[in-house]
């Protein structure tokens, strides 16, 4: 009987544990980030509304807890049939069980009132200061600033991760699967409209310390936007299972002050401008491959290997396309294999990229063709 | 033909031909446990995965078949058959009906599930793999983006939707229809009271479900545009029809084991069920509140801000009629005489680690802070205290508690305990830190993650490996009482136990009740 | 002791002691099922081999063992094994099916709902969801039934900014009654006084049936059953304009998908509701079953034909009318 009573103690023990637990959580809030048990506040008004309203529904649920589970195990301790006792036969009681049905009534009410408030203050989108444009690709991001000149800045941000860092086979940075090729950068205490969409399959896209997630449907934009108070670089990843590598298309933000923005954004302007210089040069064949090469590693490897070998695409090495009529190969490149997962990159690549990328598989992996592709012909294929 | 005093038929032919409650319900919880080895091994893979960062045992496509058939198989195949089966064994029993109202029906419910888990299975050998769009199999990644056997899991899930609609449509008339005289709906066990609302519930959705990969398939091979908005129509949409499903799903869950909780603890607190009435009404208002919620999976989805506030609210009332349930429990324990047999530990266990799940349901319900939540290791963590240690729990409780009856023997007091304890030792370490890693930023259904989620993973992968082995426990505890357990025939077996089930002779025998017991009108209920 | 009369009815409610039916329906349901999938991969995928024979065995072992199932528990009847009490099981067995019914149509008329009421107006720019939905569909306007899809309206697939997922182009003329050359031409009205008229003489038929009057029961229902064959002969009729002049298929975008997987599915249930009651026709024509007081055979399918009747209500006000 004492045996007994003691494993009773552990009974009552775990969730007591549990809470204490989860209690540290809430205060510790602002500790390291490894191990982090809470949510976090972040760096915007609306996630730190947010957290408050997480926080006041978790400790109205411990007290709730306590007060319930406190009765219970008395009940366990004191009411057991080892103890002597003889059982009460009461079966019913219209008031309490009238208070116990009208008493969370009113603290559901008392919830619902700050839960409104925030979700109002989420849903406002007006007076944004710039828009963005978010569509997800399987598996990448694409940004583009929407700007009334109708210059849009635009680029994809790919995950920066090698593959020897995910397959073990080369130590694992500080920012594993959470770091990107190029990060979407905002000016810091500017309101930013995030318009949602996606190409493909629905994704969602989550930055917990900006507050922001919200799902990416093919067909419809999503309005959402945040308003960072403080510079630095938030983290997050998509949240909508997507296929494959849906574990592998992280989102990275710099939020800068307003300064540096503006030299971003007149750098990526440039750059743009420089992309459509290049358009109407011609490479030479090194050139091509130097070029091709990135890009084949950022875009086309996660499907066709690194070493052309295929996985979920066909392989590239040896291909009867990548050997074949150069047109079918810009084709396929261009406007991909229609349901299959070969999307068309036509819309993605730009022109020199794309003229370097196909000339990069014609040649690399054993292919040896010798041919090369030029951005006009690009252009042209496009054209039709 | 009217002589039907007879025992089992031998060999084979007695589970294939079978019309009897008995058998099949033997039948119907055998393969469920059959299933939760078969959606255990794949969440094994899944830890196994996730113990640490990088890739090591799958490819990430495989993981994101596990995933999906791991929710698959765990709540159609182990979770559903097993209540299913529970309802075949003990409804007849509990109100004093000779069987089943339409027992070749009933088998047939029964013998469609096999070969359907059989099909969905064999998946995995296909070319372009097992479904891998999650459970929830949202369009148009489970449409367009799908591989082949999209086609195969469609007719699955309307076999099992056919066999769900058969098997509550056989509940709903046995219940209505073969009550002995003088039980009346207000007398009846609770356990029959959440049956016949769960099938309420089923018959509701599952043509819902049907309806929902019935139009998928016609996206997939007949070039509609359900789905799609280059048509004008809405991937969204499809989320909205399977959680018009989804959602009453999850109580169809629940219900039933709230059932099993609210027959065991009176009979270990020796003392009636508190608020029996209030018990009957909270079941029928979570039920017809599910129908009103669906939703609230679906907060970041981009619905208009009434929508929201809508679902928001009407999620948040679930809080109360469910309170009421966890509030009467405790009072029938409050000032009984209790004892902590196996069956009492793990309805314990239930009720503890189920409140605190609805806890986090709550939490998710509120609309705004949903945004920070939503599919994250969050949700994966409330709904396994919901679903494993609400729904698993209190079936592995209603296995220890019936078990005695069903074969007149007594299971091992020391490893039910044993067990127990392990299993609620486990079910924390593997879900409890889960809670964390999704409010500290990780998403679900990843196969790898970033290094700071990765004590927390460790942690969880021992827990569930701790969790998983103890069920090795429960199996053989399980097959030794029935092979060689204590032989009992004593009729009551627990002294506080109340109902016609423990009226019958020990072992139950083949046939109960051929002719109507009497009722005895002043005892209520149990 | 309670009553002696339900006492003795409960002692002859019928259990089968063994029954091989759900042995056989599973082996037929579960070919179907492998049938129809691997022959539905083989036609979109290109890949399974000759599977639609093993959809047809399935498909007829299936029939076959619901006929065998049918005819026992007709021969159970007629021996008097069947309690009133296990009727009443059959009574509620069948009305909760029928329930399941309403619930499967109930998910389409609330897409169709959706669609229509919500989707349509976003795809457009409309409402709070769709404000800038132009950003994608440029130019698309939407009315119903949907004059283009959204593809066609921004030139195409190859020119929409989503990944192309099929090709959705619109009919030239849509089933509604503003496109009908003529009111006495527009077949969905026909098909309307056709089913309803069908429920009345099945309803005259069941009355002839109290009244004992078995030859005005054979006669009404035989003119049920006949109704029902012509409409499904003007639904055939109507999809063979659909197809071959009004450019209305599958493939016409969220108009043409609703229109035939409703009309298409009720088609359908009208079948199986036709069969049922052809049955029920030759059992009492041929074997001359039915009494006024026993008859629930025709009873469930007069249900079952109520029920197509009335969804057929709803289609016809929310396909063709509104
Ligand atoms: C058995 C199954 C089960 C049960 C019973 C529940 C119960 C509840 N669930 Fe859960 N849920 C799931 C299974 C279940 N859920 C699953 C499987 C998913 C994920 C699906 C997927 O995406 O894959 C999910 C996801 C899910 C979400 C979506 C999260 C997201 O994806 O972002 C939400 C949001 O509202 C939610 C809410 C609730 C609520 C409010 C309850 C309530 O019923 C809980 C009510 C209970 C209590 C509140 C505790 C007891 C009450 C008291 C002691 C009274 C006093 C209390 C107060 C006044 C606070 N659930
Ligand atoms: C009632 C349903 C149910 C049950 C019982 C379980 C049980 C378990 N689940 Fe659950 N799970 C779901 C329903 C369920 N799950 C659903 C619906 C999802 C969402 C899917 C989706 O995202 O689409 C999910 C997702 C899910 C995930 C998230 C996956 C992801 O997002 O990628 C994880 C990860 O830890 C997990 C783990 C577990 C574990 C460890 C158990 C354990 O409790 C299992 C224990 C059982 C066994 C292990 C088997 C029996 C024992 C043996 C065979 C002995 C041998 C054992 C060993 C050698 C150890 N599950
Ligand atoms: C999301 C996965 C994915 C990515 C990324 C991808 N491909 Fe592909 N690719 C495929 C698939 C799948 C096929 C096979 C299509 C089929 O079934 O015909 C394919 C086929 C091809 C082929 C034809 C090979 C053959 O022999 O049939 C070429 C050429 C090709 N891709 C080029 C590219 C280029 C160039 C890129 C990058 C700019 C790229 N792919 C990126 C999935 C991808
Ligand atoms: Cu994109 Cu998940
Ligand atoms: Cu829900």
């Amino acid at each position: 009987m004492f045996l007994r009573a003691k494993r009773l103690g552990a009974l009552a023990l775990g969730p007591v544990l549990m809470l204490v637990g989860l209690l540290c959580a809430g205060t510790a809030a602002a500790a390291s980030k490894v191990n982090e048990v809470n949510m976090s506040p972040g760096a915007t008004s609306v996630g730190q509304s947010i957290f408050d309203l997480h926080m006041t529904i978790f400790w109205i649920c411990v007290i709730i807890g306590v007060l319930v589970f406190g009765v219970m195990f008395y009940s366990i301790y004191y009411h057991r049939k080892s103890r002597g006792v003889t059982p009460a036969t009461f079966h019913e009681s219209t008031k309490v069980e009238i208070a116990w049905t009208v008493v969370p009534f009113f603290i559901l009410v008392a919830m619902a009132v700050p839960a409104t408030s925030t979700l109002l203050e989420i849903y406002d989108f007006e007076d944004a200061e710039m828009d963005v444009l978010i569509t997800g690709y399987q598996w990448k991001w694409k940004y583009e600033y929407l700007n009334e000149t109708g210059d849009n800045v635009q680029f994809f941000s790919n995950l920066r991760t090698p593959q020897g860092e995910i397959y073990n086979t080369e130590e694992k940075g500080e920012h594993y699967l959470l770091e990107v090729d190029e990060p979407l950068v905002i000016p810091v205490d500017t309101k930013v409209r995030f318009l949602v969409t996606a190409n493909d399959v629905i994704h969602a896209w989550w930055v917990p310390e900006l507050a922001v997630k919200k799902d990416a449907i093919p067909g419809f934009i999503n309005e959402t936007w945040t308003h960072a108070t403080e510079e630095g670089v938030y983290r997050g990843q998509c949240a909508e299972l997507c296929g494959k590598d849906h574990g592998f298309m992280p989102i990275v933000v710099n939020v800068v002050s307003k300064e540096e923005y503006a030299t971003w954004i007149g750098e990526k302007q440039a750059e743009a401008a420089e992309i459509k210089k290049l358009m109407a040069q011609s490479f030479t064949l090194d050139e091509l491959m130097e070029r091709g090469k990135g890009v084949y590693d950022r875009s086309c490897a996660a499907c066709h290997g690194a070493g052309g070998e295929g996985g979920l695409g066909k392989p590239i090495a040896g291909s009867p396309i990548a050997t074949g009529d150069l047109s079918g190969h810009l084709e396929v490149g261009i406007n991909g294999v229609p349901g299959t997962a070969m999307q068309a990159f036509g819309g993605q690549l730009n022109d020199v990229d794309m003229a370097a990328v196909i000339t990069y598989q014609r040649n690399a992996f054993g292919n040896n063709m010798g041919d090369m592709v030029q951005p006009i012909d690009v252009f042209n294929h496009k054209k039709g | 033909m009217g002589d039907h005093h007879h025992g089992p038929a031998k060999g084979l032919s007695r589970w294939l031909f079978t019309t009897n409650h008995k058998d099949i319900g033997t039948m119907y919880l055998w393969f469920s446990f059959a299933m939760f080895i078969l959606g255990g091994s794949f969440a094994m893979i899944i830890r196994a995965e996730l113990f640490q960062p990088g890739m090591q045992l799958v490819d990430p496509l495989f993981f994101n078949q596990m995933t999906t058939l791991h929710g698959l198989v765990m709540v159609f195949g182990a979770i559903m058959p097993s209540f299913v089966g529970l309802a075949n064994w003990m409804i007849p029993m509990m109100i004093g009906a000779p069987d089943m109202a339409l027992p070749r029906m009933n088998n047939w419910s029964f013998w469609i599930l096999p070969p359907a888990f059989l099909l969905l299975a064999s998946t995995l050998f296909m070319e372009g793999g097992a479904p891998q769009a999650g459970w929830t199999f949202y369009a148009p990644l489970s449409t367009t983006y799908a591989p082949p056997s999209v086609t195969i899991f469609i007719f699955c899930i309307h076999v099992l939707g056919i066999s769900s609609i058969m098997g509550s449509i056989n509940i709903i008339a046995t219940v209505m229809n073969l009550r002995a005289p003088g039980m009346t709906y207000m007398k009846m066990p609770l356990f029959v009271w959440t049956w016949l609302i769960t099938a309420f519930l089923l018959v509701a959705v599952m043509p819902v479900l049907a309806g929902a990969v019935t139009m998928m398939l016609m996206d997939v091979h007949f070039g509609t545009s359900f789905f799609s908005a280059a048509g004008g129509g809405d991937p969204v949409l499809f989320q909205h029809v399977f959680w018009f499903f989804g959602h009453p799903e999850v109580y169809i869950i629940i219900l039933p084991a709230f059932g099993v909780v609210s027959q065991i603890i009176p009979a270990f607190s020796r003392k009636p069920l508190f608020g029996y009435d209030s018990m009957v009404y909270a079941t029928a208002s979570i039920a017809f509140l599910s129908f009103i919620v669906w939703a609230h999976h679906m907060y970041t989805v981009g619905m208009p801000i009434a929508g929201e506030l809508f679902f928001m609210y009407a999620t948040m009332l679930i809080a109360v009629p469910t309170g009421v349930k966890v509030f009467n429990w405790i009072s029938t324990m409050w000032r009984g005489a209790l004892t902590f047999e196996t069956p009492m530990l793990f309805s314990l266990g239930f009720l503890v680690l189920f409140t605190i799940g609805g806890f986090t349901g709550l939490m998710l319900s509120i609309a705004p802070a949903d945004f920070q939540y939503h599919d994250s290791y969050f949700v994966v963590a409330h709904f396994h205290y919901v679903m494993v240690a609400g729904a698993v729990f209190s079936m592995t409780a209603a296995v220890y508690y019936w078990l005695p009856k069903w074969c007149g023997r007594m299971y091992n007091e020391t490893m039910g305990k044993t067990h127990f304890w392990i299993s609620f030792i486990g079910f924390n370490l593997t879900f409890f830190p889960q809670h964390f890693v999704g409010l500290a930023g990780m998403p679900r259904r990843i196969p790898d993650y970033a290094l700071q989620f990765t004590d927390f993973n460790m942690m969880s992968s021992i827990g569930a490996f701790i969790y998983g082995s103890s069920q090795i426990l429960f199996l053989y505890n399980v097959i030794a009482t029935i092979v060689a357990g204590k032989p009992t025939s004593d009729e009551k077996v627990w002294d506080g136990a109340e109902g016609l089930e423990w009226t019958v002779p020990t072992p139950a025998p083949y046939h109960t009740f051929e002719t109507p017991p009497k009722i005895d009108p002043v005892h209520a209920h149990s | 002791m309670t009553t002696e009369t339900s006492t003795t009815e409960y002692e002859k409610y019928y259990v089968p002691e063994k029954s091989k039916l759900a042995v056989f329906a599973t082996i037929g349901l579960i070919l179907s099922i492998f049938g129809a999938s691997h022959g539905l991969n083989e036609m979109t995928f290109g890949d399974g081999e000759g599977s639609w024979t093993i959809l047809w065995v399935g498909l007829l072992f299936f029939a076959g063992t619901l006929f065998s199932w049918f005819r026992i528990t007709i021969r159970e009847n007629i021996a008097g094994m069947n309690s009133a009490q296990l009727k009443k099981s059959y009574v509620l067995g069948m009305f909760w099916f029928i329930f399941s019914e309403v619930m499967f149509f109930f998910a389409f008329f609330g897409t169709l709902f959706y669609v229509r009421t919500l989707v349509g107006p976003w795809l457009s720019g409309e409402g709070e969801a769709g404000r800038m939905n132009s950003l994608l569909w440029e130019g698309f306007q939407y009315s119903w039934p949907m004059a283009t899809t959204p593809q066609e309206a921004v030139g195409g697939a190859g020119s929409q900014l989503i990944a192309n997922n099929g090709e959705f182009h619109s009919y030239h003329k849509s089933m509604a009654f503003s496109e009908a050359s003529a009111w006495y031409a527009w077949l969905p009205l026909w098909n309307t006084i056709i089913l309803l008229s069908s429920s009345v003489t099945v309803h005259i038929a069941h009355l002839g049936l109290l009244d004992g009057n078995k030859k005005k029961f054979n006669i009404w229902l035989g003119l049920t059953v006949l109704l029902g064959i012509t409409f499904v002969g003007l639904q055939a009729l109507e999809y063979y304009e659909a197809y071959g002049h009004y450019g209305l298929t599958l493939n016409s975008g969220i108009y043409g998908s609703t229109f035939f997987m409703l009309t298409g599915f009720h088609g359908f249930h009208v079948m199986m509701g036709m069969t049922m009651l052809l049955i029920q026709w030759i059992r009492s024509v041929k074997y001359g079953h039915f009494t006024a007081d026993d008859h629930f055979g025709f009873e469930a399918s007069s249900w079952y034909w109520h029920f197509v009747d009335v969804v057929w209500v709803f289609l016809f006000l929310f396909v063709y009318i509104l």
